[in-house]
């Protein structure tokens, strides 16, 4: 599985991670192309009140617009939307936000499963997600839904993540097109562009 | 759980059936979520097919309630986003507080708790006394839950938190007793409650406000339908009274927001 791996066109990359992904992030943002040509999306479980905090953490290292995701907003090519906390977030067919306020998922809201399988149904085999460090489950169903619409799925190697359950539980249940050494992760981001 | 056991022509079908069969009309909700409640309650209800789904839904009176109350979204808790309620205890209710009477609508009010969390704030002001809140929600089984006042005693942990970070400075547990494994609050904060069914989408104004509370509904309705609930509550809110919305809806985009003014920070406008 090289991380080479020609992938087709790219219309928006989701990542998706829990504890000990912000480290991962963080090593991502000042490696980003500035012509990125899809919109980059982020789910990540943290308590609720510092949304401004993540953006802001990631803003000061690209030069990419990041935002939080308002709903109804159409999301954009070269946009990094940040989930905010305590709202799951869904992509409509016609790219815009739906958030909702509905019961949590694998305890978590946002979940990641619903924003991937929201995700994948709309952009279907130009989607690609990524699974981050994370000590919980979420994650793994909707990389399944991935899959079936034919998108990409990249999953951290464990053994490069700080917490290896989330990335583990995905490799053993979802074919992966790719796992990712975190250090090679924007390069392969960077090769997405088309 | 699998989202796609549903497809998005059936989820036309079905709300369509839905609005001929018993009167609620759910087209114009934004699509993915309903989308997703649809799928949900299919899978948890351990349904084989759509047509058996589908004929159950349209005949089944008793299934429609569970449908109704599955498919909206009743996740609520008191004092959510402390805040907000910061803002009205400090800078909204204070000015209702001068009027000889307050009428408040609470706007899709599922199970009570927004509504129970305003009316403790009223008391402390000293204004419960002279105000009336309307709690409306589309779903009369949680309305007969938000009457009882009963609330999960192991949420209360974290309603408690909440209450001192609005601001609050009570002992909370002074507004209820614990009754087994639930919270019963005071009566005094419901004899001032009237609750009842009102649809946003198809029910018209039924009185002025001063103060109107919508919090986390019209995150679930599409843009066209959000700017007609924006004119009812328009129709139904006094000049100088306040509108409040959930932390994240806005009525930037509507045609007239200009007519509203915010209130600092948080989610509140008042019309000018």
């Amino acid at each position: 599985m090289a991380e080479n791996l020609t992938l087709g066109k790219c219309s928006a990359l989701v990542i998706g991670g829990s504890a000990g992904s912000l480290d991962v992030l963080l090593e991502i943002f000042p490696a980003l192309n500035r012509n990125i040509t899809f919109p980059i999306i982020i789910v990540t479980h943290r308590k609720s009140g510092n949304d401004s905090l993540l953006s802001d953490l990631l803003q000061n290292r690209t030069g990419l617009k990041v935002r939080e995701a308002e709903e109804k907003e159409q999301i954009l090519p070269g946009y990094v939307y940040i989930v905010p906390a305590d709202y799951h977030m869904l992509i409509e067919h016609n790219h815009t936000i739906s958030l909702d306020y509905s019961e949590k998922v694998n305890y978590s809201r946002p979940s990641i499963d619903v924003t991937f399988q929201s995700a994948a149904e709309v952009f279907k085999n130009e989607l690609v997600c990524i699974l981050l460090s994370g000590s919980n489950a979420d994650g793994v169903e909707g990389l399944k839904s991935v899959n079936k619409y034919g998108g990409s799925v990249v999953i951290q190697n464990p053994e490069t993540a700080i917490m290896p359950y989330m990335p583990q539980q995905a490799v053993n249940s979802v074919k992966p097109h790719i796992i990712l050494d975190s250090i090679k992760m924007a390069g392969f981001i960077n090769k997405l562009i088309k | 759980m699998i989202i796609d056991s549903i497809d998005n022509d059936q989820v036309t079908i079905l709300l369509n059936d839905v609005l001929e069969a018993h009167g609620y009309d759910f087209l114009e909700y934004s699509h993915a979520s309903i989308k997703r409640r649809i799928a949900r309650l299919y899978t948890l209800d351990n349904f084989v097919s759509f047509a058996e789904f589908r004929y159950t839904i349209r005949t089944d009176k008793q299934y429609f309630k569970r449908f109704l109350e599955e498919i909206t979204v009743n996740v609520t808790e008191m004092f959510r986003d402390p805040t907000f309620y910061k803002s009205l205890r400090n800078d909204v209710l204070p000015v209702l507080g001068t009027y000889p009477f307050i009428r408040i609508w609470v706007a899709g009010c599922s199970t009570g708790e927004e509504a129970y969390s305003l009316a403790i704030v009223l008391k402390e002001l000293n204004l419960l006394h002279k105000s009336l809140i309307y709690a409306t929600d589309i779903n009369p089984s949680v309305l007969e839950k938000a009457k009882k006042g009963m609330f999960p005693l192991n949420y209360l942990k974290g309603y408690s938190e909440n209450y001192v970070q609005s601001g609050g400075t009570n002992e909370f547990s002074a507004y209820y007793t614990a009754n087994y494994s639930l919270a019963k609050f005071d009566e005094s904060l419901n004899s001032k409650m009237i609750f009842s069914t009102h649809n946003l989408v198809s029910d018209h104004s039924f009185n002025e406000f001063q103060l109107i509370l919508c919090r986390n509904v019209l995150i679930y309705f599409d843009k066209e339908l959000q700017h007609k609930v924006f004119h009812l509550f328009d129709n139904s809110l006094e000049k100088l009274g306040y509108l409040a919305l959930g932390s994240k809806e806005s009525l930037d985009f509507w045609a007239n927001a200009k007519n509203y003014k915010r209130v600092k920070t948080e989610k509140i406008w008042r019309k000018i």
